[in-house]
């Protein structure tokens, strides 16, 4: 259970939407159709890597009323260990791929009031799928969009044809900035919050709804981390005595299923909570968002999905 | 490989009760089937959750939802527990998408694994469903409660043996948010409509033992979809009643005084439930299948093994726990009873006949 179904698809359609941002369809393989899901969920995609299978999350865009096909988007980092450059330079249509049957870290709450929706940059793609949702709901809700320029406002043209009513843009560039503390203090009691996008706007609206007083069941986030590029590592299996270096570019996780183990994993984001592991020794560099600050600073466990270490060695309790 | 070959062809009884003069009876074939939970000869507890629908060929672990031979018994007996308590089934009115992804997934599962008897023809939205054993065959649009004569969580677990509950996901817990119970083991849907995990768990012994429910809490609420889970849960019953439910204990509770040294064996029953979980697709909502099996000691015992280690069992049960499960009164006949049949013999490992 802790190792998602692998969906066979292949990629029917490559579009370039922004410079920096493609969006991928993929439909089924085998002529059947694609599980029905919720708004919200996520697919895992494996990219065939020359040394090792990339494996990243991507939220579904795509309509969840939709059977015969996904879409993701993906923003190329120059940056990361190279998952998203796979996407966007060696995956063309006509190419088969595998990805995990679909999971729901940030779904709608159904006994909302109000949905206040914010999205920064790449962090609309679950929103599209939520928006066919909430019309269908007819829910009360706002979309708010904010991002750096056109350059960066992948959907931009698409939501103003669809949802112009719901729907509220800041483009920084122009000097029009999403303040969320005024956002977020009129709004009527019941609404929930979700945010998607960089770090920065997530942590300035999560903080700001707390400072406010919103309970914490109605805040909704979700941002999958991207494990960062490191110094390499040791890492030590306690049970069964095996040692295994750690590369710079690879995560634990990778690292002993390269080995051959089967460590449970499901979001490979740290989000979901599924690779928690007990440290035995070590200092952690935690970069997950599943932990509480209070197990982060005990350096006793860790998710080996996207945390390393700031030691030269880890015991896992493995 | 086809799925069809593994999994059991029932042969269906006529009708058959549950209350007042209890009919119920299980052939030489359901005895066989019968998903005894104990691996060894003693007692030990364990949550063994365990991925669901991989089974011993024709075991009740091979469909995704078990029909057998009590199919009509159980839902005539499923009519008579609403019609006299409508209530037994309820959903709270945010879970009607949780309602069509549970009917989509018993009928493309019953049309799957029992294609003589159940058939599903899905014209887009528009769907025909076929159930030769109750003689219905409807028409209606998906997503369109109206064209159906129940909601569609009622129309289509009137037609499924077991009970169900519907949980929805929302703050990271699971909340108790329907269900169609009318073969409950001494608990009640109306009671716990709404609840959260902790709550509706609360009547377990040793619940301040969180670090376990909250382990499974975590597990639960990463289940994925097209990977269900499965455990098994027992206790005793006297006779073959499927209804024990709070709301009717004035009609059961007296029947622990009747059993005797000389009636134990046909009216102590071992009462089995298979309890599966599901991922529902589209509300991302779970449900929970509680499948109830139950045999009489007379029949438990036509297996030499199982009588063996039955009352290996009931002798290293901790008192705390025939008290909690409501048998202690009479445990001492299912004793004596079962000790004629174990003459010390080793058995055989797993929970199979041999
Ligand atoms: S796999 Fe989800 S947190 Fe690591």
């Amino acid at each position: 259970m802790s190792h998602p179904a692998h969906i066979p698809v292949r990629v029917a359609n490559v579009e370039t939407v922004t410079p920096f941002v493609k969006t991928f369809t993929f439909e089924p393989r085998n002529g059947a159709t694609l599980p029905r899901f919720s708004a919200g969920s996520h697919v895992v995609v494996t990219m065939p890597g020359d040394e090792r299978p990339y494996r990243n999350p991507y939220s579904l865009m795509s309509s969840p009323f939709e059977l015969d096909y996904y879409q993701v988007s993906v923003r190329r980092e120059d940056e990361g260990r190279g998952g998203s450059l796979y996407m966007h330079e060696r995956v063309s249509i006509g190419d088969e791929l595998d990805i995990s049957a679909p999971t729901n870290m940030f779904a709608l709450h159904p006994l909302a009031r109000r949905h206040l929706l914010i999205a920064g940059g790449i962090g609309i793609t679950p929103f599209l799928a939520q928006l066919h949702e909430l019309e269908r709901m007819q829910a009360d809700y706002q979309m708010h969009y904010a991002f750096r320029n056109q350059d960066n406002a992948a959907f931009h043209d698409y939501l103003q044809d669809h949802y112009s009513d719901h729907l509220h843009c800041y483009e920084s560039d122009n000097g029009v900035t999403l303040n969320p503390a005024r956002l977020l203090a009129d709004q009527p009691l019941g609404t929930h919050l979700y945010v998607c996008g960089p770090k920065g706007l997530l942590e300035a609206v999560t903080d700001t709804a707390r400072r406010l007083g919103w309970p914490e069941s109605c805040i909704h986030y979700e941002e999958f981390a991207a494990p960062p590029v490191g110094k390499p590592f040791t890492v030590e299996l306690a049970k069964s005595g095996r040692s295994l270096e750690v590369a710079g570019s690879a995560t634990v996780l990778e690292t002993l299923e390269q080995a051959g183990l089967e460590p449970n994993c499901l979001c490979r984001g740290g989000v979901c909570g599924e690779c928690e592991t007990v440290v035995l020794e070590g200092d952690i560099d935690h970069n997950d968002h599943f932990l509480s600050d209070e197990v982060k600073a005990s350096n006793e466990r860790m998710m080996i999905c996207v945390s390393r270490a700031r030691s030269e060695r880890l015991v896992l309790d493995l | 490989m086809s799925a069809q070959l593994q999994i059991n062809d029932p042969k269906i009884k006529p009708i058959e009760t549950f209350r007042d003069d209890f009919t119920y009876s299980n052939s030489p074939e359901a005895i066989r089937r019968f998903p005894f939970p104990f691996h060894e000869d003693k007692y030990m507890y364990s949550v063994n959750i365990e991925p669901h629908n991989v089974g011993p060929a024709g075991s009740v672990f091979a469909p995704a939802f078990d029909i057998d031979e009590h199919y009509l018994s159980e839902i005539e007996e499923r009519r008579r527990v609403l019609e006299e308590d409508p209530g037994r089934c309820a959903v709270l009115p945010h879970m009607m998408e949780a309602q069509w992804d549970t009917l989509e997934l018993l009928m493309t599962s019953l049309a799957r694994d029992y294609p003589q008897h159940f058939k599903l023809e899905r014209n887009g939205d528009r769907w025909t469903w076929e159930n030769r054993l109750l003689g219905i065959k409807d028409t209606f649009t998906f997503d369109d409660a109206s064209t159906l004569p129940y909601e569609p969580f009622e129309y289509i677990t009137r037609q499924v043996q077991g009970d169900f509950t519907l949980h929805g996901q929302r703050n990271n817990m699971l909340y108790m948010d329907g269900g169609m119970v009318t073969c409950q083991a001494d608990w009640s849907l109306q009671f716990d409509l709404g609840m959260d995990f902790y709550e509706w768990h609360g009547p377990v012994p040793k619940a301040h033992e969180m670090g376990i429910f909250e382990r499974a809490l975590k597990y639960l609420l990463n289940l994925q979809v097209g990977q269900p889970v499965r455990r098994l849960n027992w206790t005793m019953t006297v006779h073959p009643r499927m209804d024990t439910s709070p709301e009717n204990y004035h009609k059961w509770g007296i029947d622990r005084s009747q059993v005797t040294a000389d009636n134990v064996g046909e009216l102590a029953h071992l009462r089995v439930e298979l309890q599966s979980l599901f991922r529902l697709p589209r509300s991302n909502a779970i449900i929970f299948s509680i499948r109830c099996y139950l045999i009489s000691l007379n029949e438990l015992v036509t297996v030499p093994k199982w009588a063996r280690r039955f009352h290996r069992v009931h002798k290293s049960l901790p008192p705390e726990l025939a008290d909690y499960k409501g048998f202690s009164g009479y445990q001492p006949y299912v004793i004596d009873f079962l000790s004629q049949y174990d003459d010390g013999a080793p058995t055989s490992p797993g929970t199979q006949p041999d």
